[in-house]
């Protein structure tokens, strides 16, 4: 009866969708205000009807009720609990419903909290948002029933797929699609503009916390996928520019630049239509990744659908969806009026160039990733796209983005002084000249390619710091008067100065472990030692235990410093989880934040009895790959908490404006 | 002409998904992408044996009867789905399965085929991917189904499941004449 109940909600919220997506509509365009005050109405409404699905479909996985298909093909009686309740998500069903509950939920928000917005531009923002729900909850009930019973119950479950039965990819799920489904809200408020044929900083005041926030979500979910891949797989790497990790980088890509052109529409009035573009298309380029997903076109452990009736069906939506927005934005777009002019050397044209930029990443990511597949329907030839063209596509453009990122951020609006911004960045440019000249130095031989990469990194960091000192008058003024003005400045300025230096923690960790890995891989017996930069790596003891739901080898390694002393014990595993009998890795590692040592057990070598295949890995620089992602997440979040943006913060036009005006200094 | 711009992303857009759902709506798995090669003769190639192993892989040993060729890795997640197919298909039904071993470093391809079972008959390492590339193959897993006269009947480009075995491969060996 229980499952019954969850698909009964379903349904009802699409009913409930259908209302959303055009009563409101009507009544915008009719004036008639009781119409338009459907729109929060229903989306309240349609997100506690997908909650209580929700709801449902988790407790049906907590409690292993093996007469629903769902739970039997994706769950296993004896499995953790934590897994019981990610497995919800972890298959095509379920994620489809966290996709559609998370829509929801933002609908709910805007319901909420935009009460200061124009009520037909809310109208209308809610009407294509429940249009959007229309569309996937359609997808659920028509192709991808989670609540579907089986005939036969057997006694217990498949269970889950090993490899998602870890924390990080756990996790994943959810954080990737807060930040594909918060793009949704961008798309929304775009199309809602174009119905209404106007655009005003009033609106990307509206739109910039969303992108923001949806924007942090997806950095920390591409992180967060990054991360496992890095720890689980055991290959030694953290991004292999597979499809669907592309998949989600192209959103990403795409969301930077809104996030930047945002600030352009509502600090100066400018950039309308392509903020606009831009908008329609990172929630695209969602929704791409979704289908990338979905169909079958890519195979790869993100696929749990390899079904191509839901291939047409995402297709299809992606068609109405962004075919609808684009035809919407032929027809519209033209009668926008342009806004405020600038100089190319300004603030705005720093912001124009870092959204270039960013789009033909952005642009060279989706031909490389569509490319073979295109050209072999296209001609029949067939090649073979990999990290060698993304290195070769991707960096190139990416060393201007951090040349001119620094420089930017000291540009003033409208016409800025370039020469000046130089002069008080050249403590930037020192620093990350010494820094030069000491990798030089002590990596005599070493990778040249280290040298650029780690003065951008150097740069970045460097020029962050010096816009808060310039800000900040540190140095200049008495330091108490610096403490004073810090605590003044908006957060939206420190949330930027975070992400900025984010991004040169990350570009130095991605340096760092591209450069200089060292890998050591042999047969090792208990009591075997190998050296491994400048540690003693020890193979103590290996020996079965027993898990929850895996039997495991576990191997003891302790690692020793040159002086003899012990450093750290590593305990990597090789599983096999049932009830699937799959075998697993389990990786050791140990952290001291500027390296990380990396041991994988193997099995054992016939050649040598009772030795073990053994891969050690030192990986300098790795953590802080994930640090300036999170660094990045924390500028996000910085940003979003700043009053001018604050959800629901009392609207004081003249606070803003203040605000602006000491944003704009 | 200003007003071009703006039906450019459209434009981009329709072909786009003229693209995308040609191979959809032709009614063919999507996974199962078009190979110039089906129906062309193998390539030529020669490859290096595996640590410990005796033998390689050439053009030369493929000649003469229906067998499979399949492209995997231990890199590869999806190969490690279809390892027990695979099994399946040389243990219970006999059929003769050439591997090509993809970009990997021979001790994982080792310890790959330890933890998985080993359904090759003869395995060649395809260490820079050149003759994976000749094969027509954009990754791994890839299987393809050769006949008697060395030519290339049926490709996937995607793991193999017990339903492909069934309602696919088998019937289509049995077609060629499979022993």
């Amino acid at each position: 009866m229980i499952p019954e109940l969850g698909q009964f909600a379903l349904v009802l919220a699409a009913l409930v969708a259908l209302a959303q997506s055009t009563v409101p509509l009507i009544g915008a365009a009719r004036g008639n205000s009781r119409w338009m005050a459907l729109g929060a109405s229903a989306s309240i409404a349609q997100c506690a009807l997908i909650m209580l699905a929700f709801i449902v479909l988790a407790y049906e996985h907590i409690v292993s009720d093996f007469t629903v298909e769902n739970v039997v093909q994706n769950s296993f009686a004896a499995m953790p609990l934590l897994y019981k309740i990610t497995g919800v998500w972890g298959n095509h069903e379920g994620s489809m419903l966290l996709w559609v509950m998370i829509l929801s939920l933002y609908g709910m928000l805007i319901a909420v909290f935009g009460n200061n917005l124009p009520r037909g531009l809310k109208a209308r923002v809610l009407a294509v948002q429940g249009m959007i729900g229309l569309g996937f909850l359609g997808f659920i009930l028509g192709t991808s029933d989670p609540f579907a019973r089986i005939a036969n119950p057997p006694i217990d479950g498949q269970g889950l797929n090993p490899l998602l039965q870890d924390p990080g990819l756990a996790f994943h799920p959810p954080f990737l699609y807060l930040g594909y489904v918060g793009f949704s809200v961008a798309f929304s408020f775009a199309v809602a503009a174009l119905i209404e044929g106007r655009v005003d900083p009033a609106w990307a005041r509206w739109v910039r916390p969303w992108t923001l926030a949806a924007w942090s979500a997806l950095t920390l979910g591409v992180a967060m996928g990054s991360w496992w891949a890095y720890y689980t797989l055991g290959w030694g790497g953290w991004w292999g520019w597979d499809p669907v990790e592309n998949a989600s980088l192209m959103p990403w890509l795409a969301g930077t630049a809104l996030l930047h052109s945002a600030i352009v529409v509502e600090k100066r009035d400018a950039l309308k239509s392509w903020t606009i573009l831009l908008s329609i298309l990172t929630f695209s380029l969602s929704l791409i990744g979704t289908f990338l997903v979905r169909s079958g076109l890519t195979t790869s452990v993100h696929s749990f659908a390899l079904d191509p009736a839901r291939g047409i069906f995402v297709l299809g939506l992606l068609v109405a969806a962004t075919g609808g927005a684009l035809t919407l934005y032929a027809i519209r777009a033209p009668t926008l009026k342009m806004g405020g002019l600038f100089q190319p050397i300004s603030r705005e044209g720093g912001l124009v160039l870092n959204n270039l930029l960013l789009t033909t990443m952005c642009a060279t990511v989706f031909i490389g990733t569509l490319y073979p597949m295109f050209l072999n329907a296209l001609t029949g030839k067939t090649v073979s796209v990999g990290p060698p063209f993304f290195n070769a596509t991707f960096l190139p453009l990416a060393i201007p983005l951090v040349a001119a990122l620094g420089v930017g951020a000291m540009l003033a609006w409208k016409r800025g002084d370039l020469l000046g911004a130089l002069g008080r960045l050249k403590f930037a440019a020192l620093a990350a000249l010494i820094v030069a000249l000491a990798i030089y130095y002590f990596h005599n031989g070493g990778p040249v390619l280290a040298i650029p990469a780690l003065i951008g990194a150097v740069w970045l960091v460097g020029s962050a710091i010096a816009e808060v000192a310039e800000r900040i008058k540190l140095f200049t003024v008495p330091l108490s008067h610096s403490f004073a003005r810090a605590a003044a400045l908006p957060r939206s300025a420190w949330g930027m100065t975070l992400a900025h230096a984010g991004v040169g923690v990350m570009i130095a960790g991605m340096t760092g472990t591209a450069l200089w890995t060292q890998e050591r891989i042999q047969a090792m017996a208990p009591g075997d030692s190998v050296e491994l930069a400048g540690y003693q790596v020890r193979l103590n003891s290996v020996g079965p235990i027993k898990g929850p739901n895996y039997d495991a080898q576990r191997a003891s390694f302790s690692v020793t410093d040159k002086s003899g002393k012990l450093i750290a014990t590593l305990t990597p595993e090789r599983r096999v989880v049932h009830p699937q009998e799959q075998a697993v890795t389990n990786i050791g590692i140990r952290t001291n934040f500027f390296a990380d040592i990396y041991g994988v057990i193997g099995e054992p070598d016939p050649a040598k009895p009772g030795s073990y295949v053994t891969r050690l890995y030192h990986h300098p620089l790795v953590p802080w790959i994930w640090v300036g992602a999170v660094i990045m997440v924390l500028g996000g979040i910085m940003s979003l908490t700043d009053r001018r943006l604050r959800v629901g913060a009392p609207s004081r036009r003249s606070m803003s404006l203040s605000d602006a005006a000491l944003t704009a200094k | 002409m200003r007003r071009l711009i703006f039906i450019t992303p459209i434009l981009v857009f329709v072909g786009l998904v003229v693209y995308f759902a040609t191979p959809l709506l032709r009614g063919t798995d999507p996974s199962l992408i078009p190979s110039p090669l089906v129906d062309k003769p193998i390539p030529t190639f020669e490859l290096p044996p595996l640590p410990g192993y005796q033998k390689g892989l050439s053009s030369a040993d493929l000649k003469g009867k229906v067998l499979i060729v399949n492209i995997f890795a231990s890199w590869c997640v999806p190969c490690r789905a279809e390892a027990p197919a695979l099994m399946t298909l040389a243990r219970e039904h006999h059929v003769p399965i050439y591997g090509i071993d993809q970009k990997d470093p021979p001790e994982d391809a080792l310890e790959y085929l330890k933890q998985l079972g080993d359904p090759y008959v003869a395995i060649g390492m395809d260490s820079d991917r050149h003759v994976s590339i000749d094969w027509g193959a954009y990754g791994a897993p890839e299987t393809f189904i050769v006949d008697a006269e060395g030519r290339i009947r049926f490709k996937q480009a995607a793991p193999i499941t017990q339903t492909d075995i069934r309602e696919t491969i088998l019937p289509l060996l049995k077609q060629l004449g499979a022993k």
